[in-house]
């Protein structure tokens, strides 16, 4: 598993080669990519395909320039001529020979795969798909549209840097997701469902395909009796583990080192500080075995761990990457992450979650006059440097009297990340993760978790069009 | 060129009797430099290849890609399409395009001043746009400012006769600002698109990134109620790309458009004229054939507030009994094409942006929108997002406002447009933007 791709001799060599202008620091990243797919539309499996990628991404770090090559050539005379323009591009400095001894690092495996998606026949893929497509519009004539599918990676990576270090990883992905169209009198409304992990196709032995296809039906038809969302600010509560992506978004890229260092952060310098509610303890663990973001190196070849950002409402961590890390003097902390082998690493999340409290769910609609319950969250994005953030509601329900009344149509609920983490005043006992996510940051997108209790933000923003 | 035509030919050349096979060839190579204080921090110079196969055979359709050009690698990729399209379910409409007989507009989508840039020259560029950024306002820092620029080619041969090639060239130059003041922290963001490097605007992409971020310092909230707003050019943009979805032919063909039975209907408010025009050089994402090699052409999408048409690529035209309109667009070789609009602009209208901010008694400047992949359905046409921008009162602009959200409805949004703009802006984008006047939209501030 942790076997590397590329002959470790060749790639002492490379490395040498990359410094070989005088550079401090560089890094040879080599990935190797399979990926399937088979999607159903329209009561059909429209299309099934299968695809690899597989190159180096070369890395040379002097003073404060990084220079980057990347090549889909993995012979050792593609990976010098990569190296040699990585170097070029980090010019500078003096020339000299450097010998590159590299130690290979034990494996961290935090994700073990008991069924490798690949040994999976696809005609069997094909028959969960046509299961979900039934499921979904069985005995449901408003239903009139259903799409479905399912997708499985198998990634190796192989990291090594002139400091030594040689480590591996294989990250197996499963997804499954299904959506559906209701049509009424109001028009039409849509329903989702998808789940997904780090994790082999004993996936599927915690999920039927049919219950999701089922309830992402169920969510569109609830939905076409909805009524507009209020407009204004007002308590909202978020169920359990529908949520996590307001931490995602709220504070947690407020966290990452990059940003902070460059004083694009409303948390820049508030390390030790009451940031949150006491309720609230952030949590991003890489090591999370079989979650959606989980890995078992960082993409700089660091072992996945797991890292207290806010504990009881303090501040206590940001997240770290090489470069910064180094440049601060901090260890790092395995959230330096990248799309591809065509991708600089830099500061990511992994799973990221809040702890439970102590709260009965139940209690908290009941304590809550007026307000509205979100049951499913959309995805969200944020200004890190004020901490304005959005995120959309896919499925809601107006509270009225500490009881769950109408649905409302779908909108976004919008807030300062600050304010929101002060205004956490009940947290409920019933933690889960949610559905899995990519996170996208300058423009790449890498896999993430996320978690929580249900709770209640004493006042959100509701975008919708009513009075 | 001719290389990447000899590789697609044969691999299209092996089709087997029963079979359509499509062989879609890119090479590219993209230079990118970011530069922090004065110092360039990142530089990335990378050259990447790929194939992408898709065969179909008794209405089944397989896919399969490779990121290299081997020689070892592409008959591999063909027999994994060729594995793949057994298990797909039997569409009497699916097929690749046939040639059918529309002429390619030439176009100029290659400029040579690219290929002759230096790197000093384009490290220089940056350093410039960090500078020019900083010197436009004491409370702006630049937390980044970037060069990029790209060059491919791309070639798709079928076993129907289609065989078509291109080539093109782009490059941008970016800055995000921070702006300090009383202890806030507002972020801004200008860019500048072209071809040649030595014409793009810098100065306009810094005057741009330094005005976003100071004048929302110290803005509040706005009160909720119902109001006019107006787009700046750069969210019309985005709010065009969200209106293509509900035109996009596949989604009409399987029931998924909220306009799918109302052609020739009055959708929108007589001032908008809708074209999806790819034959327009001036557009960002210009180009002589689409993904499925027939030739670009413009379409009348919406006409004097008319729904005229629909965009279709192949498959969507033989869904719905119409034939293509050269719409089928495809992300690369790791993906098989689908349909879209390429390059929408709005017909104009004949007052400036200043002019209709001047007719606006009580409204908002929307300067940036938040969460639009969140907040809006397609589907159903519901519509809310963050937003930034200014009060607009009796006529001028007054004190900035954010965190707070528009919400409507698509349909009512295309009803409710009271004006156009003359300022007609090339962006980055499937569309180009302009000033838009909309009249009773939901603001939820306080």
């Amino acid at each position: 598993m942790a076997d590397p791709f590329i002959d470790p001799d060749v790639v002492s060599r490379v490395l040498a080669g990359a410094v070989g202008t005088g550079a401090e620091f560089a890094e040879v990243y080599a990935e190797d990519r399979r990926v399937t797919g088979l999607s159903l539309d329209d009561g059909k499996v429209e299309q099934v395909s299968s695809g690899r990628d597989r190159g180096a991404g070369i890395r040379v770090v002097n003073g404060e320039t990084t220079g980057f090559a990347y090549t889909a050539d993995l012979s050792e005379a593609g990976l010098l001529a990569a190296a040699r323009a990585a170097a070029s591009a980090a010019a500078g400095g003096q020339g000299g020979v450097r010998n590159v001894g590299l130690v290979q690092s034990p494996a961290h495996i935090v994700s073990p795969i008991s069924v490798y998606p690949d040994t999976i026949a696809k005609a069997t893929k094909v028959e969960m798909l046509l299961r979900a497509n039934d499921a979904a519009r069985s005995g449901n004539p408003a239903i009139v549209q259903v799409s479905a599918g399912i997708g499985d990676s198998r990634r190796r990576i192989m990291v090594a840097n002139t400091d030594g270090l040689l480590a591996g990883d294989e990250q197996v992905r499963v997804n499954f997701r299904v959506s559906a169209v209701a049509s009424g009198d109001t028009g039409m409304q849509t329903g989702v469902r998808s789940i997904g992990g780090t994790i082999g196709f004993e996936l599927f032995d915690q999920h039927d395909v049919s219950d999701l296809a089922r309830g992402a039906a169920e969510q569109a038809l609830t939905k076409l009796r909805a009524r507009p969302a209020p407009s204004g600010s007002m308590p909202v509560v978020i169920k359990c583990g529908t949520g996590g992506v307001l931490f995602h978004e709220a504070c947690g890229h407020g966290l990452e080192a990059d940003l902070v260092s460059k004083g694009a952060s409303v948390y820049a310098g508030r390390r030790g500080e009451l940031v949150a509610s006491p309720l609230i303890t952030l949590v991003d663990d890489g090591t999370m075995s079989g979650e959606w973001g989980a890995i078992g190196i960082d993409d700089e070849g660091h072992p996945s761990q797991r890292n207290v950002l806010i504990e009881n409402g303090v501040l206590t961590e940001y997240m770290w990457d090489f470069l910064r890390a180094r440049k601060e003097g901090r260890p790092q902390s395995g959230n330096g992450r990248r799309q591809s082998y065509m991708h600089l690493p830099m500061v990511r999340m992994t799973n990221t979650f809040v702890l439970n409290g102590t709260e009965e769910p139940d209690e908290i609609i009941r304590a809550t006059d007026q307000g509205v319950y979100v049951a499913q969250l959309g995805g969200g994005s944020v200004d890190t440097a004020s901490g304005d953030f959005v995120f959309g509601m896919v499925e809601a329900y107006l509270i009225e009297n500490g009881q769950i009344t109408e649905p409302l149509r779908e909108g976004n609920l919008i807030g300062n990340g600050p304010q929101v983490l002060q205004d956490i005043d009940l947290l409920g006992n019933d933690f889960a993760m949610g559905s899995p996510g990519t996170c996208g940051k300058d423009g790449q997108g890498v896999p993430v978790g996320d978690g929580q209790p249900t709770l209640r933000v004493r006042a959100l923003t509701v975008g919708g069009t009513a009075a | 060129m001719s290389e990447l035509l000899e590789i697609a030919d044969r691999i299209a050349a092996q089709a087997r009797p029963g079979e359509q096979v499509e062989a879609y060839v890119s090479r590219g190579t993209e230079t990118s430099v970011r530069v922090y204080r004065g110092e360039v921090e990142q530089f990335t110079s990378a050259q990447s290849e790929g194939v992408g196969v898709r065969i179909i055979r008794d209405g089944r359709t397989g896919f399969a890609y490779a990121g290299t050009l081997d020689s070892g690698v592409l008959n591999e990729v063909l027999a994994d399409a060729r594995d793949n399209v057994t298990f797909g379910t039997p569409d009497e409409y699916a097929a690749l395009a046939s040639p059918d007989g529309v002429a390619v507009r030439p176009q100029s989508l290659w400029d040579e001043r690219l290929e002759q840039c230096s790197t000093e020259d384009k490290v220089r560029l940056a350093l410039d746009l960090e500078r020019m950024t900083l010197a436009g306002d004491p409370r702006i820092r630049v937390d980044s400012a970037d060069y990029a620029d790209g060059a491919g080619e791309a070639a798709v041969v079928t076993s129907t006769g289609i065989r078509s090639s291109g080539r093109e060239n782009g490059c941008y130059v970016s800055v995000s600002t921070l702006a300090d003041e009383n202890g806030e922290t507002m972020t801004g963001f200008g860019f500048a698109v072209g071809r040649d490097p030595f014409a793009l605007d810098s100065a306009k992409a810094a005057k741009e990134a330094v005005e976003r971020a100071t004048r929302l310092l110290g803005a509040g909230k706005p009160a909720s109620r119902r109001t006019t707003v107006v787009l700046d050019p750069y969210v019309t943009a985005q709010f065009l790309g969200v209106i293509s979805s509900t035109v996009n032919g596949e989604a009409v063909a399987k029931g998924r458009s909220l306009f799918k039975d109302r052609l020739g209907d009055l959708v929108a408010s007589p001032l908008i004229t809708l074209v999806d025009d790819p034959t327009d050089s001036r557009a960002y994402t210009a180009t002589e054939v689409d993904g499925e090699g027939l030739a670009a052409r413009r379409n009348l999408i919406v006409e004097g507030g008319r729904l005229n048409q629909f965009v279709h690529s192949s498959y969507s035209a033989r869904r719905v009994g119409t034939v293509s309109t050269g719409n089928a667009v495809r992300g690369g070789f790791r993906g098989s094409p689908g349909c879209g609009c390429m390059a929408m602009q709005l017909v104009p209208g004949n007052r400036s942006p200043e002019e209709l901010i001047a007719s606006v008694d009580d409204g908002v400047l929307i300067q940036m929108v938040q969460g639009l992949h969140s907040g809006v359905n397609p589907v159903s046409g519901d519509f809310s997002t963050g937003a930034s921008g200014l009060t607009i009162r009796n006529g001028s602009l007054a004190e900035p406002v954010r965190e707070f959200t528009i919400a409507s409805t698509l349909q009512r949004m295309l009803m409710d447009v009271a004006a156009l703009g003359n300022d007609l802006e090339w962006l980055p984008m499937r569309a180009t933007g302009l000033s838009m006047v909309i009249h009773d939209v939901t603001v939820s501030g306080t």
